[in-house]
């Protein structure tokens, strides 16, 4: 067997996954400009705001970052918030093991940093596909997909950050991050349990919006998340 | 924002690393064991959890108003949301809402 036909299956998944991860843009391009116009507004650098969309490459939790340092909050709640919107991401990773969990560690870090909801959503799905993918194609799909986004992720910020200076205040840019949680939450309003720990999350918010910041939304957020586990709990022992 | 430059870049190194260690976890870390049910099941709301209890202040006392509900700022959410539900797509939420805002806000204005 020659090299290249042990890398052509690889090459090809790669653009496979590139090609599956181009419909990504579209999301890409507004939020990723609209950070970069928000992060500016906020008052942070050209550099601190391309850290973020560097570094951390997470839209939700760079949204909510900013958001909490808007707010003044201490430090650790900042970091709190953030993270706690990441902690979804453990669970991919964790659906991410029977599949790359055989690749190189490098390739695995590598997964790991660019595992994003569309990376692993659409890795997934094609993995399940095509049980008979070898481990190299998975991680080259997976490549491919993260290259569609990444990216363009990190330059559209910079675009974003040069547009924002030249927009004006009647803009309204303060409730631009607000549509975008409330975009992004809704559809994952699929069942009565996620219903319940959203609105626990807002009822309990709002009851202790009196407190320093990030108190209160750090008490609401686990109030929900336990109420969505009970709701799920008890939904599927009546179904039983 | 009253953060020194070092206190934000300290928050964006903690925030890059600390995102990279829960990408990083299982697939780095932990390999193959299983999960407690319960753990998978709790971290399955995290977003659900965190982003309403943020946004729900926001929306009804926006500080750009000075924390006075905002017929336009309202009218927008509402919208949004129904929308995200509606059609199971962010990017048609945001749209929504979006264009919604500016055209509740050019009217509540010219009213």
């Amino acid at each position: 067997m020659t090299s290249s036909t042990v890398k052509a299956p690889a090459k090809s998944a790669y653009w496979e996954g590139l090609r599956d991860g181009s419909p990504f843009i579209l999301m890409v391009v507004p939020f990723a400009t609209v950070f970069g116009v928000v992060a500016t507004d906020a008052g942070l650098s050209v550099a601190q705001a391309m850290g973020f969309s560097v570094l951390v490459i997470a839209g939700a939790s760079q949204f909510a970052a900013v958001q909490m340092m808007l707010e003044n909050a201490g430090i650790a709640f900042v970091l709190l918030a953030a993270l706690a919107v990441n902690l979804r991401m453990a669970m991919y990773s964790a659906a991410l093991v029977p599949y790359l969990g055989p690749a190189p560690l490098w390739k695995r870090a590598l997964v790991a940093y660019l595992n994003f909801d569309q990376s692993y959503i659409l890795s997934v799905t094609r993995y399940e596909a095509r049980p008979e993918m070898s481990v190299t194609d998975r991680a080259a799909y997976f490549f491919g997909v993260a290259s569609a986004i990444a990216p363009l992720w990190c330059a559209m910020t910079l675009v974003g950050i040069f547009a924002g200076s030249a927009i004006p205040e009647s803009w309204a840019l303060d409730f631009i991050v607000p549509i975008m949680f409330l975009a992004m939450v809704s559809p994952m309003l699929k069942s009565s349990a996620h219903v319940a720990a959203a609105a626990v999350s807002i009822i309990v918010a709002l009851a202790l919006v009196g407190l320093p910041s990030g108190i209160g939304l750090l008490i609401a957020a686990g109030a929900a998340m336990v109420t969505g586990a009970l709701v799920e709990t008890w939904i599927e022992r009546r179904k039983a | 924002m009253s953060y020194s430059n070092a206190e934000i870049w300290l928050i964006i190194a903690l925030l890059g690393v600390g995102t990279f260690l829960i990408r990083f976890s299982f697939l780095g870390l932990i390999g193959d064991r299983p999960m407690p049910p319960i753990v998978l099941k709790l971290l399955r709301f995290t977003p659900v959890a965190v982003l309403p209890g943020m946004v729900a202040p926001l929306v009804l006392w926006p500080a750009a108003t000075g924390g006075v509900p905002d017929p336009a700022r309202l009218t927008a959410a509402i919208i949004t949301v129904a929308v995200g539900i509606w059609t199971r797509s962010a990017i048609w939420g945001i749209m929504a809402g979006i264009s919604t805002l500016y055209l509740a806000l050019w009217a509540f204005t010219a009213l």
